[in-house]
């Protein structure tokens, strides 16, 4: 049974012809201790889906499950690390954390919910800014918090929208190599948004292309058989990563990556049908025959 | 900069500029205001007879030495306590400052709950705003009279405060309050639509509860506004003060301005205008310098 599945998922703003269709026809199925990657174009709707699976949206259509049963609302089950870092700025570093903890482990004694915030803090190696302000901090520092913060709450999936995205490219590759090897230690489930192929390549066991929007969907499941720990520098030269980057930039890039545009238009046909010639003649003042209703055509782009 | 010319700098934009538009206006005042000439002339009786005469013009107006000389014994002694109406000029404002303090907390404890259900609820905010619009720009002058009927009958006694609040106390406490309100129901009700999404995203991931959420997340995500409305409000609370004595006549800045304007003592009602600008800047500099305490963070 997968860890977390979108079966059907139909997903878009507004009604009526002002209707912007940001996702269709998802399904993704997410197994216990996997790292998946979603790999697409920005504004092609990657935050949407991150919400969708986080419960902060709700889908038109179409069924979120978490272990086989429907999932309801957002909740500390489903960890997620925005990419905005999304942390209160009047509470320090340690406070930020202990906020989360408290909530989701109100049974515990004091000291081991503070003990527990001292664990992750170290986790994603902190402690010396322990009692600092976000504001204090350099924007890898914020993420870093914001990552020890969906982790302390013991979530059966970590979910990443864009996590590195605000950052420089060195920092960047550090904080990589940092979730990396923390999802090694704990082998979470966890998924990855990004706009970076080369990112999810290193850091994922399976990539999903999502196709560039309106109505945007998820393309072919590439696996990435590369062994770990994968070492950035050396991972170009391998056949099997050449490969998967190859199959995800062509589905990307090719035609399969555009969704179908499709032009439908109202017909705009003479308001009156034509006189019927055979049947009797109708009476002069009786209302003239008007069309019953409207025709429209619709005509596919390529 | 160096130090030499970074202290010649201070001297002059914080000492000499400041000194030389205060010259400006002390001459401006003593151009317009009026002298007392004496001449001595031989009325129609023949006798030698002094004239005491004002000239100038605007010639009632005093000098700025008449003004201080008129003036003196009010700074000088600012605690003294002649009468119920002659008070040196720090027991008036410490009178007023009083009722004002109590003005206020109503403002602040009833506004501020106010503005969170308008910015929370949309249907709340329907259903008040129109009242608030047309409530909020009613002259304080017209609020007290309406006070003064509501409260005739009332006998407010604190125990342990001694005498029993007055209707025209009860009157311009309901005025300050009513007046400055709504700086901070409207600053608090704009701060609690500008919270971010994300930290509501926080509160919904982590499952807060209604009241977590409103401690942990809405109110410090709200303070920097809500104290601006505080500050606003509390300069309001200052101007509405002094009409509110003027018109009931309770001892204090305002009580002690109109006093002197029907005593024709024009110079005690330049000493008030000053008393009443001193303290409404001391009181917002110590409101800007809280807020900043709390934008910081």
């Amino acid at each position: 049974m997968p860890l977390l599945s979108l079966k059907d998922v139909r997903i878009g703003f507004g009604s009526g012809p002002g209707r912007h269709e940001v996702l269709r026809d998802i399904h993704l199925e997410i197994q216990e201790g996997e790292f998946v990657a979603i790999v697409g174009y920005s504004g092609s709707g990657k935050s949407t889906l991150l919400n969708l699976l986080a419960g902060l949206l709700q889908p038109d259509a179409g069924s979120l499950q978490l272990r086989g049963l429907p999932a309801p609302g957002p909740g500390p089950d489903r960890g997620v690390v925005f990419q905005n870092y999304s942390l209160l700025p009047w509470l320090t570093v340690t406070e930020n954390i202990a906020l989360a903890v408290d909530q989701v482990f109100p049974e515990w004694q004091p000291g081991q919910r503070a003990a527990h915030v001292r664990r992750y803090i170290e986790m994603v190696r902190l402690t010396p800014a322990a009692q600092k302000r976000p504001s204090e901090l350099s924007g890898g520092m914020r993420q870093r918090v914001s990552l020890a913060r969906a982790l302390a709450c013991e979530p059966a999936i970590l979910l990443m929208d864009e996590p590195f995205g605000a950052l420089d490219a060195l920092t960047r590759a550090n904080l990589q190599d940092e979730v990396v090897r923390i999802w090694l230690e704990n082998r979470r489930t966890a998924l990855l948004i990004t706009n970076d192929v080369d990112e999810a390549l290193l850091m994922a066991d399976r990539i999903l292309p999502l196709s560039a929007g309106p109505g945007a969907t998820l393309g072919p499941s590439v696996s990435v058989p590369l062994s770990r720990p994968r070492d950035r520098r050396s991972l170009h030269h391998e056949a099997s990563y050449k490969h998967a980057r190859r199959t995800v930039l062509d589905y990307l890039l090719g035609p399969g990556s555009h969704a179908k545009l499709a032009v439908s238009r109202k017909l705009v046909l003479p308001d009156l049908l034509p006189e019927d010639l055979d049947g009797p003649r109708p009476s002069l003042f009786a209302p003239p025959k008007r069309r019953a209703h409207s025709a429209t055509e619709t005509v596919e782009l390529h | 900069m160096k130090p030499l010319q970074r202290l010649q700098r201070f001297f002059l934009e914080s000492l000499f500029l400041p000194a030389v538009g205060l010259l400006l206006c002390l001459l401006l005042w003593q151009v317009l205001s009026g002298k007392t000439v004496k001449t001595t002339v031989r009325d129609d009786f023949g006798d030698l007879v002094t004239v005491t005469k004002r000239v100038g013009l605007s010639k009632d107006l005093p000098s700025p030495a008449e003004t201080w000389a008129a003036s003196k014994t009010y700074v000088l002694q600012p605690w003294a306590k002649r009468g119920e109406l002659d008070q040196g000029i720090l027991a008036f404002t410490w009178l007023s400052l009083k009722l004002v303090a109590q003005g206020y907390a109503i403002a602040l404890i009833l506004g501020t709950p106010i503005g969170f259900c308008l910015g929370l609820s949309k249907s709340f905010a329907k259903t008040f705003d129109p009242i608030i619009q047309i409530l909020r720009p009613v002259s304080p002058l017209a609020w007290l009279p309406l006070g003064m009927v509501l409260f005739l009958s009332v006998k407010i006694h604190v125990p342990g405060a001694g005498a029993p609040y007055t209707a025209s106390e009860l009157a311009a406490i309901f005025t300050i309050a009513v007046c400055s309100m709504w700086p901070t129901v409207l600053n608090t009700a704009v701060g609690v639509r500008a919270i971010p999404q994300d930290y509501l995203n926080v509160a919904k991931v982590l499952k807060l509860s209604r009241t977590k959420t409103l401690l942990k997340v809405l109110v410090p995500a709200t303070l920097p506004y809500m104290f601006t409305g505080f500050r606003l409000s509390l300069g309001i609370a200052w101007l509405v003060i002094v009409a509110a004595e003027m018109l009931t006549g309770r001892p204090g800045v305002g009580g002690f301005l109109w006093q002197q304007y029907n005593a024709l003592n024009y110079a005690h009602i330049i000493l008030c205008i000053l008393t009443i600008g001193f303290v409404g800047y001391a009181l917002d500099r110590l409101m800007s310098l809280v807020e900043s305490r709390f934008k910081s963070v």
